[in-house]
């Protein structure tokens, strides 16, 4: 470390400001520095315009925006509730299904699996990853709507009915649906990170828990998973962040209502497709705007949500180097 | 041994081997997803698909040419504009960037990494569209704007990784900062730098949401640029949605088309770094 400081203090301080523009490091840092100012001025823009184009409905409505389950373009009333609440409780769903299978699978691959298993279905994980979300909801029409409806709902509701949320019409198309082609998308994020939180751990950990008489399973969920549970978590809420954000599967397979029904097996509206459905349709300024104001609702959401995940995501990293 | 000892055991066995399920239903996945779409996706595809423009249901010979032509043109033109702008903010962050507006930089890249990509379709609509009309530039617009923060970090990260002496070494013979970036930083980092680059641009090939408001659709070919444009994207979605079996055989061609394409990116850019790290080494 010391060696890099000595180099890096010459670079500002020894040669004058005319001497580094002649040899060109300084046209070098004011063009690199343009660049990188471009995604700082893109990024407050796109706040300020999101704010500015959602003006209408914050001064018409204010914050019953947020609380109105009414949505009726016709006579212009427009409420947000109906689709914050589907978004919330799709990624629910999605969380609820993708978190035991993917920690479940992280820990596979980090304690269990031989190397060459472990490089290899880390690498088929991240091809999952990249599948795009458009294909996932031309299968999920095709293959899983009817899955749904005939074998699995039927099944929740013969066995879960006193339930509210497992009782109702069936349709295939739904909450559920929805939730279920989330958990399928969230769960390569989840299971990556949570690997690399779990390698971080360091091997006296399981060693110690090993030597007390410990079991495998009770050395890896007693003293591997806790020391990397930031980490987990991180995997959790960045899942979280893409699932509220997720667009294109879930408008193909939510049912497109915007009102709150209590059974999942009903279909339903959130946040992403409802922009994806009406925005080139809509008529009039008030009902665009409320559009964009949606648009900011889940910007807000997203922000806060990976902000918390990134700061979990990097206090695993420091604590497990500063335990080498 | 005793009872509470065999529980343990036994419970150890079945915890692990329940782990195990995860990893192999996750992976199964993958598999599932393939083979569904090359097995409806291979049923429909044939030549017509690559030369002919769609046509209403009903009739024969419908194909998508000007969606194939319309999603390269417009990821083409978001690479122009997000590659070079988001290595260059890389090389920023790594090589020049002080504490304080590094770190602002840094962590704006991250949250409009994080912004929801239907989000920058409105965006792209409220700055582009709304002042002129649907275009491939705007939809270009909105996936440069998803692949600059990517491009961005990824560079800067590779780019971190190359070894402080290496620099050293050059400044030591006397070339100066930029020169040492340009001839020692980058070559050596080249193969991460543009494995970012590929996974990156796969990615933004496969987006649907920023394309909705922006580039639109087209049932024909586009009149140029600055034009609404089809893409293959925006036609899975908008014939998976129609109620025309016919339609239907397109939509699983279109997307085994598009999935193929970007598992191939994917995984030549793996090949690229993996072997990069071998010839490191």
């Amino acid at each position: 470390m010391a060696t890099s400081a000595t180099v890096s203090a010459p670079r500002s301080g020894g040669r004058s400001f005319v001497q580094r523009l002649r040899s060109g490091d300084e046209i070098a840092r004011l063009i690199t520095l343009a660049f990188a100012t471009s995604i700082l001025l893109v990024t407050v823009a796109l706040v300020y315009e999101l704010w500015v184009t959602s003006a209408l409905p914050r001064q018409k409505f204010g914050l019953s925006f947020l609380t109105s389950s009414s949505w009726d373009p016709v006579s212009g009333q427009f409420g947000a509730l109906p689709f914050i609440y589907g978004t919330v409780i799709t990624s629910a769903i999605a969380l609820f299904i993708a978190v035991p299978i993917g920690v479940g699978a992280a820990i596979f691959l980090a304690e269990l699996a031989p190397a060459r298993i472990s490089s290899a279905f880390t690498f088929f994980i991240e091809l999952l990853a990249a599948v795009p979300s458009v294909i996932y909801g031309l299968l999920a029409i095709f293959t899983l709507v009817p899955l749904m409806r005939d074998y699995v709902e039927p099944f929740l509701r013969k066995t879960l009915g006193f339930l509210p949320i497992f009782s109702g019409n069936i349709y295939g198309y739904g909450y559920l649906t929805a939730g279920v082609i989330l958990a399928v998308m969230t769960l390569p994020f989840i299971i990556s990170i949570s690997r690399e939180a779990l390698l971080e751990v360091p091997t006296e950990q399981r060693e110690a828990a090993l030597a007390l008489g410990a079991t495998r399973w009770e050395s890896t969920w007693q003293a591997v998973v806790p020391w990397a549970r930031l980490g987990i978590f991180g995997s959790i809420f960045l899942a979280l962040a893409r699932a509220l954000g997720e667009t294109m599967a879930v408008t193909m397979v939510i049912g497109n209502d915007p009102t709150i029904h209590a059974s999942l097996f009903a279909p339903g509206y959130a946040i992403a497709p409802i922009i994806a459905n009406e925005f080139t349709e809509a008529t009039g300024d008030l009902y665009l705007q409320s559009l964009v104001g949606l648009a900011l609702v889940l910007f807000f959401l997203t922000v806060v949500i990976n902000a918390l995940a990134r700061l979990l995501i990097i206090a695993t990293t420091r604590r497990g180097s500063a335990h080498p | 041994m005793t009872l509470r000892n065999r529980w343990r055991k036994t419970l150890s066995y079945i915890m692990l081997s329940l782990t195990g399920v995860c990893a192999v239903l996750a992976v199964s996945l993958l598999f599932v997803i393939l083979g569904y779409l090359i097995y409806n996706g291979g049923r429909s595809l044939d030549w017509n698909f690559f030369t002919k423009l769609p046509k209403p249901p009903g009739e024969n010979g419908s194909g998508m040419a000007n969606a194939i032509l319309g999603s390269i043109q417009i990821v083409l033109l978001a690479t122009l504009i997000g590659l070079p702008v988001g290595f260059m903010a890389g090389i920023y962050l790594s090589e020049f960037g002080g504490k304080t507006f590094a770190f602002l930089v840094r962590y704006m890249a991250d949250l409009l990494n994080g912004v929801p990509s239907i989000v920058i379709g409105i965006f792209v609509w409220t700055v582009v569209v709304r002042r002129f009309h649907f275009s491939a530039i705007a939809g270009a617009l909105a996936l440069a704007l998803i692949l600059i923060p990517i491009t961005a970090r990824s560079t800067e990260q590779f780019m971190i990784s190359v070894p402080q002496t290496l620099r050293e070494g050059a400044l030591a013979l006397g070339a100066s900062k930029w020169k040492t970036i340009a001839t020692v930083v980058v070559p050596a980092a080249y193969r991460g730098i543009a494995t970012g680059m590929i996974l990156g641009v796969a990615r933004i090939s496969g987006e649907t949401a920023p394309l909705l408001f922006t580039s639109l659709n087209n049932q024909f070919w586009s009149g140029g640029l600055s034009q609404p444009t089809a893409s293959l994207p925006v036609m899975v979605y908008t014939h998976a949605l129609a109620p025309y079996d016919d339609w239907h055989r397109q939509a699983w061609a279109a997307g085994l088309v598009l999935l193929l394409g970007v598992l191939f990116a994917n995984i030549a850019a793996r090949l690229i770094l993996s072997r990069g790290i071998a010839v490191q080494k």
